[in-house]
């Protein structure tokens, strides 16, 4: 209880920062960095601008001053030279120099950024069609990230947030001070993790592991999104960070574990209870709101050509092993279809399939236990 | 439309053919360059109206207009439209109406060759418009389309796979043409150096386009294997990379950017030195600095793949040969201001559109030298600053020459000078809402906006609000161009042989419109 008033007083604090950028309010450069390649990657771009600056200054003067003065209707002549070799020179010189002493500092940063040696903790990320994962290496904690901004919001209903698409259900969790090594990949296709105040971006690509570290120096929330396109959810499955001082973050971690430990127990309980029809339809309405909506769409009329409708469909009305087998292992038609069996538990597909063979005009009257869905996953 | 009948036409042709026949079986330079650019335009209006649904939907935050999936297909069928059905042929347009005039040839080497490199256009066009009526839809991978996403991807993928083909194959024959007519057909007496610098830079273009499109028809080709005949090399299970896919894009898609530009270099050196009165300055130097970044260019496509998770080696390479290949382009900007340095100065609407291009490529190129640093590239790649950044350098860069290159040329054309004031018009507010447009994305990258979202968080939404105002008050100002375009082919004030009176080179020779067949004997070169 002290240990949550106290992540919260943390959180309290960082509010007024969240609101300013949270009101629309335009701002001009990189967000404020967070960690020391994120410094380094905010000076770099401060100089290499101010250089820009300077030669867009000196270039558009003299061509000012050329139209302005150098113009036929106030009578000027021109000049019939067409060539010096000693400016050419010149202007050609100063350019490589410049680019030079551009390319020392950068490639400093380079080398740091991949640096990702003796890190104090590993965490895998995977990324999938549309949420991401987290796993900590070694801590036995693992949990799926998703958006929660009601859909609602994003459909005007409602009145959007202050972290109107930049807020998730379980965000990930680290302790400030410390160098976290992340291994990203992807379920999937391309997706790409990307913290900007950290100054970390990292391609997420099925079938293989690339790395990245960050060492963030101040407690707070860090928020960041998708940065390669990997379908039509792309633009809503952000990241969330937070930094947490190193003991609160070993009060989460502990929490965690113990959560973990709760719910595998609460699974296997379940798993041998039969559940009633009304208690699955309530939990599955939950889940596909939270899951299906997005293709399936809320009255399950799906979209045509593109993601097929759940009401009056052939699967939702058809043998229920088929219904369990697409749910829990994709589509392999339909890639876009993802296996929901990593990422939803027994009770969640069997209260699910239960809705929908129940909802959207759909009225089988059946149902499926968590028992038989983990039968099906054998 | 119909031309004029001319006299001169050869023995085995009694006259000029008219009405659709003529058109269909064009072996003229002068009709197919014609096609070209009529077909350009038009399909510069079909990717500007998936442009401006694409700024309808980001006007503000929330989905209002068109749901996430048919939103990726439109910043798809955006890209490859402009790229490949409105800029290319745009600038293949004018290599066919001036290349041969300009050196004194009396066509292209090979006439019917070029009759096809038309005509496979249209189909291809069709073909990728009507992908949006495939099931599924367009492909919804943006232009680049990467696996395994496009792999996910349904027959909409298949249309565009081919219709990019046809392109390819276009632009290569095409390309082989150009090169064959360049190289072997100037006047005698025009040698190499002598060329005007728009002929060199079609020729280096050629040549990269003969390099990197069979690159790209590789990639392509690849795709649709792994889509459909169960080959895996961009399946990771399968012992494949989808990262290889980028290499071979990207391979051809550096090249490729600089195939949009070079041409727009050259028709910006023609421009300034009659409008300046003066030579072009550094004539040498710009050849050169044309062939180094025809060279370059294929040295440096790691760039757009900084985030992959390249070895320190290969980003380092990356980072550098990308800073080389900015000292060429600046040393164009630098000529080009030295050609305007101290000369008599006139701006008719070619040169408003020449000076203009100068302001707003330098911004566009700046931004590709802060893009080159790759740790400040990891913070804004797959964000607004390079949808930014390319959208400056290919549309105040490229278009802005294309618009510069047809008021300059359009009086030969046709014989009819254009509206000056109306152009002036056209001018003024494409560069007014063209920087209200793209200006404020620089911004909402460094801020944090990944690309190819239908939506966005709220901290976003002024300078959104902004660039869509922008991108209508652009969209709306080119129809202005259609009217000229249109008013000034079906008369005009007469325009003399010489039309501008600075303007050098052998087109400037024979009289406004150009005659149907020129230089059927070589003309002296002084």
């Amino acid at each position: 209880m002290r240990r949550e008033l106290a992540r919260a007083a943390t959180m309290a604090s960082l509010a007024p920062s969240g609101l300013a950028i949270a009101n629309g309010e335009a701002t001009f450069g990189f967000q404020t960095p967070q960690t020391i390649i994120a410094h380094q990657i905010y000076d770099l771009h401060a100089i290499i601008l101010g250089i820009c600056i300077a030669i867009a200054v000196v270039v558009f003067g003299f061509m000012f001053y050329a139209i302005v003065r150098h113009r036929r209707a106030v009578g000027h002549q021109a000049k019939q030279f067409h060539s010096n070799t000693p400016v050419e020179i010149l202007w050609t010189v100063i350019p490589c120099l410049i680019v030079a002493g551009m390319a020392y500092p950068a490639t400093h940063t380079v080398i740091a950024m991949k640096d990702t040696s003796s890190p104090d903790m590993t965490i895998k990320v995977t990324g999938y069609q549309w949420k991401w994962r987290y796993e900590y290496l070694g801590e036995d904690v693992s949990f799926f990230s998703d958006l929660s901004t009601p859909r609602d919001q994003i459909e005007n209903q409602a009145r959007k947030g202050e972290n109107y698409l930049l807020e998730v259900d379980h965000p990930l969790v680290v302790p400030v001070g410390k160098k976290v090594r992340i291994l990203v990949t992807a379920n999937d296709v391309i997706h790409s993790w990307w913290v900007p105040a950290f100054g970390v971006k990292q391609d997420a690509i099925p079938g293989f592991v690339r790395d990245s570290w960050f060492k963030v120096d101040t407690p707070g929330v860090y928020r960041g999104q998708c940065a390669e396109l990997c379908g039509k959810e792309h633009g809503f499955m952000p990241i969330v960070v937070e930094a947490l001082p190193e003991d609160q973050y070993k009060a989460w971690l502990t929490e965690r574990q113990g959560k973990n430990k709760a719910a595998s127990a609460v699974a296997s309980a379940a798993a041998g209870k039969a559940y009633s029809l009304e208690e699955l339809k309530t939990q599955g309405e939950k889940v596909y709101g939270a899951n299906c909506v997005a293709c399936h769409q809320a009255g399950g009329q799906g979209v045509p050509g593109a993601f097929p409708a759940l009401a009056h469909g052939a699967i939702t009305t058809g043998a229920i092993a088929s219904h369990v087998d697409i749910v829990l292992n994709g589509s392999k038609k339909n890639p876009a279809m993802s296996a929901w069996k990593a990422q939803l538990s027994d009770l969640d597909i069997a209260a699910v399939i239960t809705y929908e063979r129940n909802a959207f005009g759909n009225a089988m009257g059946d149902m499926v236990q968590p028992s038989a869905i983990a039968a099906a996953r054998k | 439309m119909t031309m004029p009948l001319t006299l001169g036409g050869s023995a085995e042709r009694p006259a000029e053919l008219l009405g659709l026949r003529r058109w269909l079986t064009a072996t003229n330079h002068k009709d197919i360059g014609t096609l070209y650019l009529c077909f350009s335009l038009t399909l510069f209006i079909v990717g500007g109206l998936m442009a401006l649904t694409i700024r309808a939907e980001l006007f503000q935050p929330g989905l209002q207009i068109v749901r996430p999936e048919f939103f990726n297909q439109l910043t798809t069928m955006h890209g490859l439209i402009m790229v490949f059905g409105s800029v290319m042929p745009a600038f293949v347009g004018f290599a066919n109406w001036q290349i041969p005039l300009m050196i004194g040839a009396p066509d292209m080497a090979f006439p019917r060759l070029n009759n096809f490199s038309f005509w496979l256009l249209p189909p291809a066009a069709i073909l990728l418009v009507a992908s949006f009526f495939a099931p599924g839809g367009a492909a919804g991978t943006g232009w680049t389309i990467y696996p395994p996403l496009s792999v996910q991807m349904g027959p909409g993928m298949d249309m565009a796979i081919f219709a990019i083909h046809l392109l390819g194959v276009s632009s290569i024959v095409g390309s082989i043409n150009i090169v064959t007519t360049i190289l072997n057909m100037r006047a005698p007496g025009m040698t190499l150096m002598k060329m005007p610098l728009f002929v060199w830079t079609w020729l280096v273009t050629a040549y990269l386009i003969i390099a990197v499109m069979p690159v790209l028809a590789g990639a392509v080709t690849m795709l649709l294997t792994d889509r459909h005949f169960d080959t895996h090399f961009f399946n990771a299970a399968g012992g494949g990379d989808p990262v290889l896919f980028q290499h071979i894009f990207w391979f051809f898609g550096h090249p490729e950017v600089y195939i949009l530009i070079l041409p727009a270099f050259g028709i910006i050196s023609e421009i300034i030195p009659t409008f300046a009165r003066k030579p072009l300055f550094g004539y040498r130097s710009m050849v050169f600095a044309t062939c180094a970044i025809g060279l370059v260019s294929a040295l440096v496509w790691g760039h757009h793949m900084f985030t992959v998770g390249m070895p320190v080696a290969g980003q380092l390479f990356f980072m550098y040969a990308t800073l080389l290949v900015a000292i060429p382009t600046g040393v164009k900007v630098f000529n080009w201001t030295a050609t305007m340095w101290e000369g008599s100065l006139t701006f008719e609407a070619p040169m408003l559109f020449a000076t203009g291009f100068l302001f707003v490529f330098v911004v566009g190129g700046l931004t590709g030298v802060i893009l080159a640093l790759t740790p400040v590239d990891i913070q804004l790649q797959d964000t607004y600053y390079v949808v930014g950044h390319f959208h400056y350098t290919m549309v105040a860069g490229s278009l802005f020459a294309l618009f510069a290159g047809t008021y300059y040329w359009l009086p030969k054309w046709t014989g009819h000078m254009y509206d000056e004031t109306l152009g002036r018009w056209h001018f003024w507010l494409s560069m007014i809402f063209f920087n209200l447009t793209f200006f404020p994305m620089h911004f909402l990258g460094l801020a944090g906006m990944p690309r190819r979202i239908p939506d966005y968080p709220m901290q976003f939404a002024n300078f959104n609000m902004i660039s869509t105002i922008g991108a209508f008050g652009f969209g709306i100002t080119q129809l202005l161009l259609v009217y000229i375009v249109v008013k000034c082919v079906r008369g005009g004030k007469a325009a003399s042989a010489q039309v501008w009176d600075g303007a050098k080179g052998l087109e400037w020779t024979v009289s406004s419109p150009a005659p149907h067949h020129t230089f059927e004997t070589p003309p002296a070169i002084t």
